[in-house]
């Protein structure tokens, strides 16, 4: 090892030696095992000042344990750590900095701890790189953000250290692969230690220490949305989007986002669907997490594929019982992959529906409000056109010759697009609007002095804003006063919607780009949560044969 | 009530309705409004509104125009109890209120 350590091209290798030893040297670390009371001295010998840190924050997944342990290194020792890590969601996240642990910051989410972000970062006590997607940041940990030292959680291990992560298996692979194979260090908190894993999702020469956390990891219901909270207007927008897009252009691939209007949708696929005669021909492969929502549409033979980013508390048992349906490894459970199925998101599916908080007239999209930081996560990928794409299926097609028809020169290349739809209503609660003339993105941009506003998904990728008052076609509008005025007549009462050009909303719905429920042959009063295929909990936890148990906060029986 | 808001509109034009049974939609629950709608005399459209939502007549004033607009009918009272319903929600009751009246379709 010796001429290793002298040679100029092995100074990683070298270095990470040097690391393992001092490790070795410790009490409570016995080969890869390490005692839970020995963790803060491991991290104090391993971490050295300006690490870049990988401290595993998933959607739901988290190694909370280990971010409790970097909170109490000693910061004379360690110091100005550069955290790269996909999601904030737990304290901890946070205290590494306003500890003087961590000074430097890179990341795709922050919902969770968006106010308190937004306040260090006011303090002066944070630095932030960039705010990334998720596929972005991966990319990066590959290029010029690779860690270091990487705390992962997984549910066990076996002795020499291989990983079994349990359906979160989420962000994992791609921090490890990083960080593994470029001479850095990967320490795993596990909630178990066990003879014979179920099935290894990471090899243990990729890990170099396991420490069995006194707790389990902490996992979050993210996805669960309670069908008892769907309102008739979100059913009315949920038969818009299956009659008025979904059938239009036979989307057989998607995405969903992750609030109430989409599990409409999914609860409405059973019921209105399957009356429009439009089982096997819309929403058969999906890149989802699975969503309880889900089920009724499942069970009801519509679902053919669902790849998942992570898995949803309580779903467990379904999945492993549904295999034909799920990507599910050996022992049967859920095989999630984050980085994967955001790329099949971005790749592979026909069409992406999601919400924001505010949209401006050019359909300009964004979550980003005063005072909170709360990045991006997924939509960005997912809600933008695949430029990469080249396989054509009807969807994309049609898409693509809406956007183009008529277009000369290079603008007027035959080529596919992503359907990017926005589904919002008009009003928010407490009367918010969720159109405005201008983001707040842009006044958060110069607070926080970032090079670009936070926009969420850009208006010329979305293809579609469907409000209760309509759809609007933005594949059709041939100018930039066409497209405002498509959204403000879709705007509703809000502002926005009522500065309308009355005359030029009309001559917009007399060529389709602007369709009310009328011209889709809905009739609003039909929008009854009679509707939805399941309009309770207890619903879902029937449909799916008693398979579903949703976490104890979402039962009321 | 303390906080409450109301509200009172007139329009006028429209179809007078023949004489109809009261028509009552919609519960008085958080984001959510009751509407009854009456006969009345006279050739007018009269609305009256108790709120939760205080400061919003304007908006108010909006979707009750649009909903005059598209009913076209007068020789009514309409009746409104508010906790907060969004525009979307208020323009439904509304319609189908109109709905629950014999002779108020065009």
């Amino acid at each position: 090892m010796s001429t290793l350590a002298d040679s100029p091209w092995t100074r990683q290798r070298s270095n990470r030696a040097a690391r393992l030893a001092r490790a070795a040297a410790l009490a409570g670390v016995r080969a890869k095992t390490v005692q839970a009371d020995a963790i803060v001295a491991l991290l104090e010998a391993l971490i050295e000042p300006g690490d870049r840190v990988c401290l595993e924050g998933d959607n739901q997944k988290q190694a909370d344990f280990l971010a409790r342990a970097l909170t109490q290194v000693s910061p004379e020792r360690v110091h100005d750590l550069h955290m790269v890590q996909s999601v904030l969601s737990l304290p901890e996240h946070l205290d590494v900095f306003e500890l003087g642990i961590a000074s430097k910051l890179d990341f795709s989410f922050s919902g969770p701890q968006a106010a308190r972000l937004a306040q260090l970062l006011g303090q002066g006590k944070l630095q932030i790189g960039a705010i990334h997607t998720y596929l972005e940041l991966f990319g990066r940990y590959f290029i010029d953000l690779t860690p270091k030292v990487s705390l992962i959680a997984a549910q066990a291990a076996d002795a020499q250290g291989n990983l079994y992560t349990g359906p979160n298996t989420e962000d994992t692979p791609a921090i490890v692969e990083a960080t593994a194979f470029k001479s850095g260090i990967v320490i795993a908190q596990v909630d178990e230690i066990v003879d014979k894993l179920p099935r290894v999702d990471i090899p243990a020469d990729w890990v170099d220490f396991v420490v069995r956390s006194p707790e389990p990891a902490f996992i979050e219901p993210l996805f669960t949305r309670d069908p008892a909270q769907i309102s008739e207007i979100q059913v009315l927008m949920a038969m818009m989007a299956i009659k008025g897009i979904y059938a239009e252009y036979g989307v057989q691939s998607l995405n969903h986002g992750i609030g109430f209007d989409t599990a409409a949708i999914e609860l409405l696929l059973p019921t209105y669907g399957e009356r429009l005669g439009l089982k096997g021909k819309i929403c058969r492969n999906w890149a989802l997490n699975p969503h309880p929502a889900l089920i009724p549409a499942i069970e009801a033979g519509w679902v053919e594929s669902v790849h998942s980013f992570g898995s949803e508390l309580g779903m467990e048992d379904y999945i492993r019982a549904r295999p034909d349906v799920f990507f599910t490894g050996p022992d049967g459970s859920l095989r999630s992959n984050r980085a994967f199925c955001q790329a099949a998101g971005h790749y592979a599916c026909d069409l992406f529906i999601g919400s924001t908080l505010q949209m401006d007239m050019m359909g300009n999209s964004s979550t980003a409000t005063l005072g909170r930081i709360a990045g991006f996560g997924g939509a960005p990928n997912m809600g933008a056109d695949a430029r990469g794409r080249r396989h054509a299926s009807p969807a994309w097609l049609k898409a693509g010759r809406e956007a183009r028809d008529g277009l000369p020169g290079v603008r007027g290349t035959p080529r596919g697009q992503k359907l990017v739809v926005q589904m919002v209503e008009t009003f928010r609660e407490h009367m918010q609007p969720a159109f405005v003339e201008t983001l707040d993105a842009w006044q958060l941009a110069e607070q926080a002095h970032m090079p670009l506003p936070p926009i969420m998904i850009y208006g010329d990728d979305v293809t579609h804003v469907l409000t209760e008052e309509g759809i609007a076609n933005l594949l059709l509008c041939r100018d930039d006063e066409e497209r405002e005025h498509a959204i403000r007549g879709v705007a509703g009462f809000t502002p926005s919607g009522q500065k309308r050009d009355r005359a030029m909303v009309e001559k917009l719905r007399a060529r389709g780009v602007i369709r009310r429920p009328a011209d889709l042959g809905i009739d609003p009063r039909d929008a009854t949560r009679n509707l939805l295929a399941a309009r309770s909990m207890r619903d879902l936890v029937r449909a799916s044969g008693g398979l579903y148990q949703p976490p104890r906060r979402f039962r009321n029986w | 009530m303390t906080g409450m808001e109301s509200l009172h509109f007139a329009f006028d034009g429209g179809r007078v309705l023949a004489p109809f049974a009261p028509a009552l939609v919609g519960v008085v629950a958080s984001g959510n409004l009751e509407v009854l709608i009456e006969p009345a005399t006279g050739t007018g459209c009269r609305v009256d509104i108790d709120t939760s939502a205080r400061g919003f007549g304007p908006i108010w004033e909006a979707v009750l125009r649009d909903f005059h607009d598209r009913h076209a009918v007068a020789g009514l009272v309409v009746s409104i109890h508010d906790m907060g319903a969004t525009p979307a929600v208020v323009s439904l009751r509304l319609d189908q209120a109109m709905s629950a009246i014999a002779g108020a379709q065009p």
